[in-house]
């Protein structure tokens, strides 16, 4: 038998078999992610299905995330019954303000190398980050998680992402998302593992790989793996003669900012193809952009050009509690006020339309996020474009799609 | 099982089978039913009859985990979806909710076409061709023969040892 990926070794690990490539296993899953998106479907099933008690509460948290704060009376109410089921059952929740649980799981260390971590949430893939396996479910299978704490789950083929060189000044780990999408396609790597590897990996931190993981499920995978850095512990490395798919190289010294146009997050140009769109709205944020440092970048850009265009909407939405923190100490938060932004609730905000500001008629959007699909942000008429911190930035500066090398310089 | 196809093209999104707006105003299956594919066509949700099969290209259900997705098709009244792909999101959770996804190549199949799924093929009955489709896991036979993972719940209290 030839040797393992990283994803066929903890699924191994955490079901008990040798789990390969194809193999359907039951696992124990160690820490689950309900958010308020998903979380009442699995309530609704887990009555269904006679649960009482939930199997084990200390692995299973709530984030009150897509509806922050709750825009209306029934959302409020899907709000209310969360958090009466997680004080009666002893479930973490993270209420309205505290940010998006993909950000949470990771700030307070949750997800760590070889653990299988889950989230009724597609996002779910950020902490792949983090050498775990980490993967979105559906509502059922949070509900059954809180009945027996395990989840079936069939072992994914890898493909492994050879990353070599370093990015070039105001090119960024988004743009490395975006050019993986477009070269995989937006199921290029559908039911597998993208594993990622090679000497480029070493020159992107936490946060750079979180931005990329958070991006698999952009390409259909199941999962992104990155090996462990330096500094973790117990790191699950793949076997030399481990099985993959197909490899692809990407060398990161060769990139420019890209940029997806609408309405496919893989309908991926380099940014100068589509330089002077007007956009009417710059949205900075979401599980994949609302970090400090995109916020810092974004900034950067924004104060080099002398800050938004007149016409211009700057909407800016921290991914958590803390980050929001951060961004007010550190003077971050003042610059964006006194240049007009929109400060939104530490959540999802605008990504999917479910709450915060939402494009008028046949606006064009450029957002920091991950999804541009007709209709995400609330309406059908608005275009989106996917882009860096600093490219939508750049936008922001000249209220036209333009290069953030030219804005920043 | 036999039924009417409705064919879509490929890279339907979840937000496209139903808005996440709709998803905010209610959970219902029969509520979210008739906004079903509004994003592509208004009317299509009052031409759909249960016993339809939806039928898509590649990566059909990609995007949102969110499982109205799948429970307001459900609702509907459709048993099957056929895909020459499906995000995994939505395969996995229209298992758990009965619904069978079928992967064959549905290049061939048209609006309306009359289609038998029987055990490893799909017969086009309106074209008379035959459509080879892949086995299922048997874990996956079992949560949809149980009718998804509330009925196998309730029947077993947890998963099966293999």
């Amino acid at each position: 038998m030839p040797g393992k990926t990283i994803s066929e070794k903890i699924l191994s690990a955490k079901s008990g078999r040798d789990a390969r490539a194809g193999d359907v296993v039951v696992c124990r899953v160690d820490c689950a992610l309900g958010t308020d998106g998903s979380t009442p479907m699995a309530i609704d099933y887990f009555e269904a299905m006679g649960g009482q008690h939930v199997h084990d509460p200390q692995r299973i948290v709530f984030a009150l995330d897509h509806y922050a704060p709750a825009p209306s009376r029934s959302t409020a109410q899907l709000h209310q019954r969360m958090r009466e089921f997680a004080a009666r059952h002893g479930i973490t929740l993270w209420d309205v303000g505290e940010g998006i649980g993909h950000q949470l799981i990771v700030e307070t260390g949750r997800a760590s190398p070889g653990s299988l971590v889950v989230g009724a949430d597609s996002h779910a893939v950020t902490y792949g980050a983090l050498n775990s396996f980490a993967t979105g479910i559906g509502s059922s299978d949070l509900a059954a998680i809180l009945m027996c704490g395990r989840i079936w789950l069939r072992v994914p083929e890898s493909i492994r992402v050879m990353l070599t060189g370093q990015l070039a000044p105001n090119v960024y780990p988004k743009d490395i998302a975006l050019v993986l999408a477009k070269q995989l396609g937006a199921d290029g790597a559908a039911y597998q593992a993208l594993e990622f590897a090679g000497p480029g990996v070493s020159t992107l931190d936490l946060d750079d790989r979180l931005v990329i993981a958070n991006f698999a499920v952009e390409m259909g995978a199941k999962n992104g793996i990155f090996p462990a850095s330096a500094s973790q512990v117990a790191p699950v490395l793949p076997d030399p003669d481990a099985h993959y798919t197909r490899e692809i190289t990407l060398d990161l010294s060769t990139l420019a900012p890209q940029l997806a146009l609408p309405h496919q997050v893989d309908l991926v140009t380099t940014i100068g193809e589509a330089a002077g769109t007007p956009v009417q709205m710059v949205y900075l944020g979401t599980c994949t952009g609302g970090r400090v440092r995109d916020f810092h970048q974004a900034l950067s850009v924004l104060k080099a050009g002398g800050g938004p265009a007149a016409g211009v909407q700057l909407v800016v939405t921290p991914a958590s509690r803390m980050v929001l923190e951060t961004l007010a100490r550190d003077g971050t938060l003042a610059d964006f006020i006194s240049m007009g932004a929109i400060i939104g609730t530490p959540g999802c905000g605008s990504c999917c339309g479910t709450c915060g500001a939402i494009p008028g008629d046949s606006v064009n959007v450029i957002s920091t996020a991950n999804r541009n699909f007709k209709g995400r942000m609330g309406n059908s008429t608005a275009a989106i474009y996917l882009a860096s911190p600093a490219s939508c930035a750049a936008a922001a500066v000249r209220g036209v799609i333009a290069d953030p090398r030219e804005v920043a310089s | 099982m036999t039924g009417r196809a409705r064919v879509f093209g490929d890279d339907i999104n979840t937000d496209y089978i139903i808005t996440s707006r709709r998803k905010r105003e209610s959970l219902d299956p029969q509520y979210l039913r008739r906004y079903l594919f509004e994003e592509l066509d208004p009317g299509f949700a009052a031409t759909l009859a249960a016993g339809d099969l939806i039928v898509a290209g590649k990566n059909f259900g990609c995007g949102s985990a969110m499982e109205v997705a799948v429970t307001a098709v459900v609702g509907a009244g459709i048993r099957a979806v056929l895909a020459r792909s499906f995000s995994r999101t939505y395969y996995r959770n229209a298992v758990n909710n009965g619904l069978l996804p079928v992967v064959c190549d549905t290049s061939h199949i048209d609006e309306g076409d009359c289609l038998l799924i029987e055990p490893g093929q799909v017969r086009n009955e309106t074209s008379g061709e035959i459509i080879p489709t892949a086995p299922l896991p048997r874990i996956m036979l079992e949560i949809i023969a149980a009718g998804g993972l509330v009925q196998y719940f309730r029947a077993h209290g947890d998963f099966r040892s293999e």
